[in-house]
């Protein structure tokens, strides 16, 4: 007899590293943003197997909602057929593969060596009322810190991504300017 | 058979393993920061999974948080450098990216 909590882990398993690994692996870079949807969405669901359902869904609020449909904005932005053959030569990624391998191999092996395959769930998993005691009790200059940094790292994007036209006399008009002079 | 500790940090062992595998052999920006996000996720399974199994507190969930969001602080800050990348160089190849090069 199959328990549904087994059933529904492996099919995270595959939906999260499937996922990452198309991510990578899809020719076309906006299959790989699904991909990495796809994968987000699966660790969302491995947080609720877990039981711990707030941090779950300000995953998917963050990761699937906002991180992902950013990444297919910036896609499409930058879009052009220039997507293939973007990784390294065959040798290095045969030795890519087996370097990985064998650091997950190693990882594997010491987890089972330590005895953490035989550690079970405790009985009580934690509230989110401990959440909201932590965020706004001894946490929270760490949360208004954080609320700075996100609006300072969402202006500097912004400043960022303006782009002046050339004959500014900025920097990056200057690296345009040289380029254009390299290309003709 | 229940699902031990072990199995969630294979999974995030795995995930770290595709991460790590990107980083090192993909040369597009874009690819390069899914490899990033992939890593952070696989980081943060691992901090639940060792909050729920071993040390059942909110605390190990509310650094979590923080983590996401700081990861979400990132990826904006990253994806503008690639917008700038792509309109300055015309490439987000990031070994063609070579003006800070000194």
């Amino acid at each position: 007899m199959v328990d549904v909590t087994d059933a529904a882990f492996v099919a995270l398993t595959v939906v999260t590293v499937g996922g990452a690994i198309t991510a990578l692996e899809a020719r076309e870079i906006i299959y790989g943003a699904v991909g990495l949807a796809a994968s987000f969405f699966g660790v969302a669901s491995l947080f609720f197997l877990l039981d711990s359902p707030f941090v779950a869904v300000f995953q998917i609020t963050v990761y699937v909602g906002a991180v992902a449909v950013l990444v297919l904005f910036t896609v499409m932005l930058v879009r052009e057929g220039r997507w293939f053959g973007d990784s390294m030569g065959p040798a290095a990624r045969v030795a890519a593969v087996v370097t990985v391998v064998a650091l997950v191999t190693s990882l594997v092996s010491s987890f089972i060596a330590a005895g953490l395959s035989t550690t079970s769930e405790q009985a009580n998993a934690p509230s989110f009322v401990g959440i909201g005691q932590l965020l706004t009790g001894q946490y929270a200059p760490v949360l208004e810190v954080l609320a700075l940094v996100l609006a300072a790292s969402v202006l500097g994007a912004l400043t960022l991504a303006k782009v002046d036209p050339p004959g500014e006399g900025d920097a990056l008009a200057k690296a345009q300017a040289v380029d254009e002079r390299e290309g003709s | 058979m229940t699902v031990a500790l072990s199995d969630y940090l294979i999974v995030s062992a795995l995930l770290f393993g595709v991460g790590v595998y990107g980083l090192v052999t993909k040369r597009n920006a874009m690819r390069l920061v899914f490899s990033v996000e992939i890593l952070v996720n696989a980081a943060n399974i691992n901090f639940i999974a060792f909050n729920r199994f071993l040390w059942p507190s909110a605390l190990g969930q509310t650094v979590v948080l923080f983590s996401i969001a700081l990861a979400a602080a990132e990826a904006a800050v990253i994806l503008a450098i690639v917008v700038v990348a792509y309109r300055v160089h015309d490439d987000v190849d990031v070994s063609e990216l070579k003006t800070l090069k000194g």
